[in-house]
């Protein structure tokens, strides 16, 4: 009896984890398979260098450059801001701040990663867009600058928690080795728990940028979604993951413009993989120390 | 003439007294070692002598530490300064995860004792050589000094303080995590270098004391209950405490 129900439990675990594999599986058939038709009538080349969207012209265009580049353009401006602030956010944390306030820190910075992207989507609209176009004078604030911003501030508590545990694994004696010779705690932190830590803080930017690149809501809402290869951060872009949600909906099932679609979801799907790819190498390297 | 002068010393953990006023003449260019059981505060005092305790939330102290006449404890001492002329080796070995050469050329640089690439090289190999880890280690300088032994490990640590030209070296029972061998050879390295340093070291290990210490003192209970010659502690103590210590019937 005990042997039955034994095996019936490590059944229904094993369905468990393999169910998740197979799920993973099948979305990545389903999106390899609608994204790889595409390109029997498409050509790949036009697909991805071609420099205009325009699905329901006649006869349809289908470039995906100016996408990129928003998504690009709106990926790195938020890399540029949230990187140095989420590093040193996570230093203060867990080298400087005094006890209370590190706890403070730390769990408002958890919180922030439990806020919708719809609502600090509608927040960046109701107040940073219209800051935005009154600040630099432009037509709109609706731009890849406001956009940058709104990803920075949902990439921030990915960033600063897997440092801040890359920053708190670095071994005591380390440090008390570095203070023990003279070094001042600056100093220690730079010269040795900046470089220890240094695959951790690698990987957490890049689990950020994975984070960034495949947000969908907030973007939509803040950029313009305006499909044409910007001259600067400051005018309207629209990004991959915005033209996928706001389309689809246009589509019929099957059609080129759903069907590219899906291409679109392809290349996201690339670029996440690669970034997440980096992220597990260095958070490997970390481990295995 | 003493090097170290401790007058009474104390030192608290928030709340718990872990010194209880110590008063302690360290002599220079000799070993001192600092016995007792577990718990006693015997690393504790070695760590007030470079600060290092400082690290440690909640920690105060009372009285004073002279070294060369200078009150450590002074608000006007640059703590750098002072590690850098009391270095301390640890416990566990603890070189970074950096190459060998970087190591020892570490306190060098946070220092900025020399810029001089060359001087650096320099010390870095008399350092090296002190510690009798230069042939095997220059061909591997820019290897990371994990991959040594742990007994190389504690000698690159020594090498490391060596290099910073201190005059005290603190330490903190430097053997506990190494074979017979190996204790042998850092007690070895301990007896050369004591005619250059002031040598003081914390240990559990009394036959450790009795060989390579000119000088003993035995701590119980945050007290120092006794401090004399070596030979003194372990042939002859004056205090009962000390006596059932050193032959053995507690600690």
């Amino acid at each position: 009896m005990k042997k039955i129900i034994n095996t019936i439990i490590e059944t229904i675990i094993f369905i468990c984890g393999i169910l998740s594999i197979v799920f993973v599986v099948l979305i990545f058939g389903f999106l390899f398979k609608e994204g790889f038709a595409f390109f029997k009538d498409y050509n790949v080349i036009k697909f991805i260098m071609g420099q205009f969207w325009y699905p329901d012209s006649n006869p349809a265009l289908f470039g995906i450059l100016p996408i990129v580049i928003g998504s690009i353009l709106v990926t790195f401006g938020a890399c540029l801001i949230v990187v140095p602030i989420g590093i040193m956010d996570a230093l203060y944390i867990s080298e400087i701040a005094p006890k209370g306030i590190r706890d403070v820190l730390k769990s408002s910075v958890e919180l922030m990663a439990a806020i919708p992207s719809v609502v600090i989507g509608f927040v960046g609209m109701v107040t940073l867009v219209p800051f935005v176009k009154n600040l630099f004078d432009i037509p709109t604030g609706l731009t890849a600058f406001s956009g940058s911003i709104t990803l920075a501030f949902m990439a921030m508590p990915t960033i600063v928690t897997i440092s801040e545990d890359a920053i708190r694994s670095v071994p005591w004696q380390y440090k008390e080795g570095a203070l023990a010779l003279g070094a001042t705690k600056w100093q220690t932190i730079r010269r040795i728990v900046l470089k220890t830590a240094r695959p951790g803080i690698i990987a957490a930017v890049m689990l950020g940028i994975g984070r960034v690149v495949g947000e969908t809501m907030a973007v939509m809402m803040i950029t313009g979604n305006s499909a044409h290869i910007p001259n600067s951060i400051f005018e309207p872009v629209r990004t991959m993951t915005a033209t996928i949600a706001a389309e689809m909906g246009e589509t019929v099932r099957g059609d080129m413009h759903y069907k590219a679609l899906f291409a679109i979801g392809l290349v996201l799907f690339v670029i996440t993989f690669i970034v997440n790819f980096i992220a597990d190498l260095f958070l490997g390297k970390n481990k295995n120390k | 003439m003493s090097k170290i002068e401790i007058k009474n010393f104390n030192l608290y953990y928030t709340n718990f007294h872990a010194l209880k006023n110590i008063n302690i003449n360290i002599a220079e260019k000799k070993v001192t070692a600092i016995i007792g059981p577990s718990g006693c505060g015997k690393s504790t005092l070695l760590r007030s002598i470079n600060r290092i305790n400082d690290t440690i939330e909640g920690v105060h102290t009372s009285g004073e530490i002279n070294i060369s006449g200078e009150n450590i404890y002074d608000e006007e001492i640059d703590v750098g300064i002072l590690r850098r002329n009391v270095g301390m080796v640890f416990q566990r070995p603890n070189p970074f995860p950096l190459s060998i050469y970087e190591n020892v050329a570490f306190g060098l640089k946070v220092n900025r004792i020399y810029s001089d690439r060359n001087i650096i090289n320099e010390t870095v190999e008399k350092s090296l050589k002190a510690v009798l880890l230069w042939d095997y280690a220059k061909d591997k300088l820019h290897k990371s000094a994990l991959g040594l032994t742990l007994e190389q490990q504690q000698r690159l640590c020594i090498a490391r303080v060596i290099a910073v030209a201190p005059n005290i070296i603190l330490l903190d029972e430097p053997c506990s995590s190494l074979d017979p061998v190996a204790t042998q050879k850092i007690e070895g390295l301990m007896i050369q270098l004591n005619n250059k340093y002031t040598i003081v070291i914390v240990t559990h290990n009394m036959q450790q004391a009795a060989r390579i210490s000119h000088n003993t003192a035995f701590m119980l209970l945050g007290k120092l209950i006794e401090f004399d010659k070596t030979e003194k502690i372990f042939t002859n103590p004056l205090i009962k405490e000390t006596e059932d210590y050193v032959s053995g019937r507690f600690g």
